[in-house]
């Protein structure tokens, strides 16, 4: 579904990414851990056409989509939920998850969408009505998770959801990532919390300084000593 | 009583006016955090346009007011452009001061450029009175130029605020003002969103110059400056970014005005402009309805 050719990534003369290749299949959990700066949310970003890779390509569906603007990467079935959520705060919860259909022409099938987000965040529907910028931490990652949702996407980026949640938040949203995963939907998922998301993933990267240092099945990288000392904390 | 009618009826007419350009200043600030100095100076195109468009219209047969509809399509356009060649390249490349100076440019390119127009010249022109019947309203004698920039005003503003909450592009548009990235994953185009943001304020401009020029019956190629630092003071005082902050500061300015002609001295009124606006900022840094509040991350 995607995949990833060795991409460089330049902030001015910084060498954000060093040639990163990953490949996420159909219907696979990926998830790319590694510690703050190692490139995790630059490599999103330009996955998703926010920033501009300087060489390599990235294929969804076969397709590069470095090439097309950001903003009709979503039309191709890809939708990002941010770090730090990047809800509409002045924007009530529905009408940010209407945001989150923009594309969508069909009123039919934004009503569809939006029960069916409801059902996944129940939450969400008993606070529709209430000012985005209002609501929790932990309910504007169901938001913004929500309002990725609502285009049916194939692929879905996920960047850092459990940051700055508490534990049990940070549980339900990783149940809630198992939940989207055995729907059928692809997801790459960027972490810093490596025992949450190796705990979910089906494969894993290991991102360190804008290089893959590692990669393999996500059991295998739990057990494996090195990522074991740098990010279980074992 | 005569004279309290005669000030309320001044200051609406003069603040929905302020109120009509302060929109513009605050719709542009709101999506690309830019003071828009040459939006006064659409003012000015609006005006030229209706000098021009008026007699030709009448010539035709067809009420002189309706000349305001091309001259709405000429402002966006002139809106539009200078956004196209002069902001948008700047944006990329630039800083906020950048941007800043660019404005204040393209505010001397516009006026000059008119001026270089040998049909309009250094000279102030005197365009044709529109709506010049008058009526009496509690044996006040009111104009059914302030009756209708009023009420037309009052329409544009309501429907305004309607566009930007439930139409498509007007949702866009707030999505754009909170936060570009987002909007782009949502699948906005921003540069669209910008430039339509602009033929709006632009176009409202047009209207205003419609409104003004009924009431004080010149052109002139630097009409826009005060009018636009009034309604610029307008949209700071009601919260920048704010499109109800616009309206009221707009009409808050030309109740301030209208207050000192009646009871002080007009040479006092802009004094109290300022006086209203520095006391407001001290009380409400960020305006009255101002949303400058401390984002929740």
């Amino acid at each position: 579904m995607l995949e990833i050719k060795d991409l460089h990534v330049h902030y001015g003369a910084i060498h954000a990414l060093k040639g990163i290749s990953l490949t996420v299949d159909d219907g696979e959990l990926v998830s790319l851990i590694g510690a703050n700066g190692a490139g995790k949310t630059t490599t999103l970003h330009t996955i998703s056409g926010l920033l501009t890779a300087s060489s390599g390509e990235v294929l969804l569906d076969g397709e590069n989509i470095q090439k097309i603007p950001a903003n009709t990467i979503i039309q191709k079935g890809m939708a990002h939920v941010p770090e730090g959520r990047h809800v509409f705060a002045r924007m009530t919860v529905e009408e940010n998850l209407r945001m989150g259909a923009y594309i969508i022409r069909d009123q039919k099938r934004i009503a569809d969408n939006l029960e069916k987000v409801y059902g996944h965040f129940p939450r969400l529907k008993e606070r529709r009505r209430q000012l985005a910028g209002t609501l929790s931490g932990g309910e504007q990652q169901m938001l913004a998770t929500g309002r990725a949702l609502m285009t049916d996407p194939k692929i879905l980026l996920m960047d850092e959801p459990s940051m700055g949640l508490s534990p049990i938040l940070v549980k339900e949203i990783f149940s809630i990532i198992q939940t989207l995963h055995e729907s059928g939907i692809t997801i790459l998922l960027v972490e810093q919390n490596a025992k949450m998301a190796l705990g979910v993933s089906d494969r894993a990267y290991v991102l360190e300084t804008g290089k893959i240092s590692m990669e393999g099945s996500a059991a295998e990288l739990a057990a494996d000593d090195r990522v074991r000392k740098a990010y279980l904390g074992a | 009583m005569v004279t309290f009618i005669q000030f309320v009826i001044t200051g609406l007419r003069l603040g929905s006016v302020y109120a009509l350009i302060a929109l513009g200043y605050t719709m542009v600030y709101g999506i690309i955090k830019l003071i828009n100095f040459a939006h006064g100076d659409f003012i000015m195109v609006g005006g030229y346009s209706l000098f021009f468009l008026i007699p030709v219209f009448m010539g035709l047969g067809l009420p002189g007011w309706l000349a305001v509809v091309p001259a709405c399509i000429i402002c966006a356009c002139v809106g539009m452009l200078v956004e196209l060649l002069a902001y948008r390249p700047v944006r990329k490349k630039g800083n906020k001061l950048t941007s800043l100076i660019t404005a204040i440019a393209m505010s001397f390119v516009l006026e000059n450029l008119a001026q270089a127009i040998p049909a309009i010249g250094p000279d102030p022109k005197i365009p044709y009175t529109l709506f010049s019947a008058t009526l009496s309203i509690g044996g006040v004698a009111v104009s059914s130029a302030t009756i209708i920039t009023i009420v037309v005003s009052a329409v544009i503003m309501v429907a305004l605020y309607f566009f930007t909450q439930k139409s498509r592009i007007g949702r866009a548009m707030r999505c754009v003002s909170e936060d570009k990235e987002a909007a782009i994953l949502m699948g906005v185009n921003v540069n669209h969103t910008i430039i339509i943001t602009f033929g709006i304020g632009a176009g409202l401009a047009a209207v205003a110059a419609l409104m003004y020029i009924a009431q004080y019956p010149k052109v002139f190629t630097t009409m826009g400056a005060t009018l636009g630092i009034y309604a610029f003071v307008a949209a700071v005082l009601g919260g920048i970014g704010s499109l109800p902050g616009a309206m009221l500061g707009g009409l808050l300015i030309g109740m301030v005005q209208s207050l000192t002609n009646t009871y002080i001295s007009s040479s006092m009124s802009d004094t109290f402009v300022y006086l209203v606006l520095i006391v407001v900022l001290l009380i409400r840094p960020a305006g009255v309805l101002g949303k400058n509040v401390g984002e929740k991350v």
